[in-house]
């Protein structure tokens, strides 16, 4: 039983966490991706990745805007230090249920920023919010009880992961580039060694592709994640079932999944970017859900006053 | 700092306010021997840094307030506050007797008025009092209690007596600093605190929380207690946040919680869930758009319907404010001879009510010594400095009181004690006061050993408040249990300890060979052990 404001609070911040930490994965690869392909359209690039991360652009996209959106705008919370800041804001709200480790954590980065936003080298920076993220998440683990406020936690982090996955692999098909390759795809969700011993063979498209697609055991595949997302929902939920709104949400994700590991791989190959889209549709659809079913929107609130 | 011989205190000098540190011949009166010892060992360029380590460890926990749309650091003073054991023994049972006064007022005002009816105060007093609420009149508070948590401000003036200067009994904030100060000290000065004797604070939660649950409405065991905050942007956030992780409760703002049926409930995530005692940090007008300001958005509808039905425990009580009256204060010395039958253990600060023609013509001619307040300001709000005030500040001063007579009070100018605090200048004298908080249980009334120390930061500064830019010292009162260091332990605690079984601690069996292996291997030569490391580590 927790506040439906402070689990509201308690989503965004795993939400936030978590895509600040993807985000810098991302972009760090889209950084070597342009220096390392010489037949480059850069400003298409740039402006296909902006699409996939559904930040608004302007042509021509510079390097730059990539950075300013994706990385550095404290104001966009598609950036990684308007996510970073705004887990901050909602640690703030929800500070009387989270541990004073995590708040601490997520003050001390929130307040390293600006100087992180300055680094010479964007590359060291994404190295720190990666870290950050790391210590965030180990904090969490480590000193929040399993009752509602870590679900709701865990809810979000892995709503986001999947989601973000889906949109790492768009950018395997970005405009203007031949895109990054899958070794360079695995290692930006830190796989390609347990792709290596789970596989145990060289990086082929297919293998590459279904191991961060459907691996059941791999904490950063899309159907891990959707999978513990219903997990977490059921447990939310507990004794109290036939409730429809969360069942519609484990629904949307269930059927999601289910597409991916159902269908053979070539077939989504085929229409990565698609397919890739259906995900964060689910993803989106699930947050709309658990949102009406937990958070109650004022227009809930009103609707109650009336009926007093 | 050149001077190889010259210390922190070299050049500190008391001014005509009573220095609680340092009395006029230059001897360190006996609380401070300790503290004044511990900063004389250090040099002045320690004592800034240590300064700068406090502000830096506020900024990582979030113990801030917004300074024009930035966060900045709680001012926290390097040099602590102490207070004798003989002091507080002097404020304890003052502060207690005063709550308990208050206590007796409040229930009688909204009660049967008996202190109208026998002469005590005068009825037009209360009627045209601001804070005098008609809605709450006949609301019996569940045991009783309508100031559970007050914070009684005293200072002391020059000859070292300790008087009040104002009661709060609505919302009386600050209790957080306390808390924070005292961690934080006891980080910078671990060793001192057991030396010393200083009383612990850290049992405050535990106790407000003991409070609330025995404020319950009768019938309910196992209460559902909730703070209530006007939201994350109020300026006391911190506080509300502090107090509810502390007492381990819930933290609701005003659109969490809705009113059924005269019942209370809060909106979780599991559905509704009932609320027996609401620890309100809101004032009174926000507390409910039905029978306060309807243009309230912090409150909750139908709050005062569901405590009058006795559903709900609202603390502190509505319409304490009645008693944070300036004129209602000068009738307190009476008050608790006619409550409690006892003289007052703490005086006032002497005090004229302007409405009587006598005292009225006494303060007209002396006014330029004078300091003249409204009764209903608060935070400083139209206060008069008289030795500080133009001869056409005075005249108008002068209009307002003859325009107005039940509206101002006027006091003489206080000079109050001062304590050591560091400033870009070294350490000073500054003046300070003192906010004692109490729990009143329905029982007991507890105060809290210590308080919030509120000092002026700039010389010769007499107000406190830190919308004035003042800052905070942790107040220690002494008189706890002392440890020394370094004492041995009983015999018998080793036989114990000697009787305990140690259970082993696991390792891998192969670190344990590896490392005698890595020990060899560096008496033979450092060069070769990092490459042998290497090899190992991957089997």
């Amino acid at each position: 039983m927790m506040l439906s404001r402070i689990a509201e609070s308690l989503f965004w911040i795993g939400r936030y966490v978590e895509r600040a930490d993807n985000t810098a994965r991302l972009l760090d690869v889209h950084l070597n991706v342009l220096l390392e392909d010489q037949w480059v359209d850069e400003p298409s690039a740039n402006a296909s990745l902006l699409t996939v991360m559904s930040a608004p652009w302007e042509p021509p996209v510079s390097r730059g805007d990539v950075l300013q959106a994706l990385a550095f705008d404290r104001e966009l919370t598609s950036s990684i230090a308007g996510c970073l800041s705004s887990a901050r804001e909602n640690a703030r709200r929800a500070r009387e249920v989270i541990s004073t480790e995590v708040w601490e954590s997520l003050n001390t980065t929130h307040m390293q920023l600006p100087r992180w936003t300055r680094a010479a080298r964007p590359h060291d920076y994404f190295v720190w919010v990666r870290e950050r993220a790391a210590v965030v998440w180990g904090l969490m683990s480590a000193t929040t009880s399993r009752d509602d406020a870590w679900y709701f936690m865990e809810l979000g982090r892995s709503l986001e992961r999947a989601d973000m996955i889906a949109r790492l692999l768009m950018t395997r098909n970005l405009e203007g580039t031949t895109g990054p390759n899958w070794t360079t795809l695995l290692r930006t969700c830190s796989a390609h060694e347990a792709y290596l011993r789970t596989v145990r063979a060289l990086v082929t498209e297919e293998r590459a592709a279904e191991f961060l697609l459907v691996d059941r055991l791999f904490p950063r595949s899309i159907a891990y994640n959707l999978d513990r997302a219903e997990t977490i929902l059921q447990e939310i939920e507990g004794s109290e079932t036939g409730r429809a709104l969360s069942n519609r949400a484990r629904l949307a994700l269930g059927r999601a999944r289910t597409n991916l590991e159902y269908r053979d791989v070539r077939e989504i190959l085929a229409d990565l970017t698609g397919q890739m889209h259906e995900v964060q549709a689910a993803c989106s659809t699930a947050s709309d859900l658990i949102r009406d079913r937990y958070f109650l929107p004022a227009s809930t609130t009103l609707w109650s006053q009336e009926a007093l | 700092m050149t001077d190889p011989a010259s210390t922190p205190w070299s050049g500190y000098t008391p001014v005509q306010a009573w220095d609680e540190a340092v009395d006029v011949d230059g001897q360190v009166r006996e609380p401070y021997r300790r503290v004044y010892a511990e900063i004389d060992r250090m040099s002045g360029d320690d004592l800034y840094s240590r300064a700068e380590a406090l502000a830096s460890s506020y900024l990582a926990q979030g113990v801030t307030f917004d300074h024009a749309g930035e966060e900045r650091p709680f001012p926290l003073d390097i040099v602590p506050r102490v207070v004798g054991a003989d002091e507080w023994d002097i404020i304890s049972p003052g502060i207690a007797q005063r709550v308990r006064t208050l206590e007796a007022f409040l229930a009688d005002v909204y009660g049967s008025q008996r202190c109208v009816t026998d002469g005590v105060v005068p009825r037009r007093l209360l009627a045209s009092s601001q804070y005098f609420y008609r809605t709450v009149a006949g609301i019996e508070p569940g045991n009783g209690v309508r100031v559970h948590v007050s914070g009684i401000d005293l200072v002391r003036d020059q000859h070292s007596i300790w008087r009040v200067l104002e009661d709060n009994v609505r919302v009386p904030s600050g209790v957080s600093y306390v808390l924070s100060n005292r961690r934080a000290m006891s980080q910078m000065y671990p060793d001192m605190f057991g030396a010393m004797g200083v009383r612990p604070v850290l049992e405050y939660s535990q106790r407000l929380r003991a409070a609330l649950a025995k404020a319950a409405p009768g019938g309910v065991d196992d209460p559902t207690i909730v703070v209530l905050t006007p939201g994350v942007f109020n300026s006391a956030y911190y506080e509300h946040s502090l107090l509810a992780r502390t007492m381990g409760v819930q933290l609701v703002e005003g659109r969490d919680l809705e009113t059924l049926n005269g019942r209370v409930y809060m909106r979780t995530t599991a559905g509704r869930r009932r609320v027996d005692v609401i620890y309100r940090r809101i004032d009174d007008d926000f507390l409910d758009p039905v029978q306060f300001r309807p243009d309230s958005t912090l409150g909750a509808p139908g709050l005062i319907n569901a405590a009058r039905l006795g559903n709900v425990t609202i603390a502190n009580a509505v319409g304490n404010g009645v008693a944070d009256d300036k004129l209602i204060y000068t009738y307190m010395p009476d008050l608790t001879r006619y409550y409690l039958g006892e003289e007052p253990i703490l005086p006032n600060v002497d005090t004229w009510r302007l409405e009587e023609p006598e005292a009225r013509e006494e303060v007209m001619d002396r006014l330029h010594e004078l300091v003249v307040k409204p009764v209903d300001g608060a935070g400083g709000k139209g206060v008069v400095i008289g030795t500080k005030a133009s001869p056409e500040e005075l005249d108008a001063t002068r209009r307002q009181i003859l325009d107005d007579p039940r509206g101002w009070i006027a006091q003489p100018v206080i000079q109050l004690s001062t304590v050591p605090t560091l400033t870009e200048d070294g350490l000073e004298p500054r003046h300070v006061d003192l906010r004692p908080f109490a729990i009143n249980d329905g029982d007991d009334v507890w105060v809290l050993p210590g308080g919030l120390t509120r000092v002026a930061l700039q010389k010769g500064q007499l107000i406190v408040n830190s919308s004035q830019g003042g800052g905070s010292k942790d107040t220690w009162v002494l008189g706890g249990v002392r440890h020394r260091g370094g004492a041995s332990l009983p015999p018998e605690a080793k036989v114990e300890l000697a009787g305990v079984d140690p259970v082993p601690q696991g390792a891998h069996p192969e670190d344990y060979a590896h490392g005698q292996q890595q020990q060899q291997q560096q008496q033979q030569g450092p060069a070769r052990s990092g490459a042998h490391e290497s090899g190992e580590a991957r089997p």
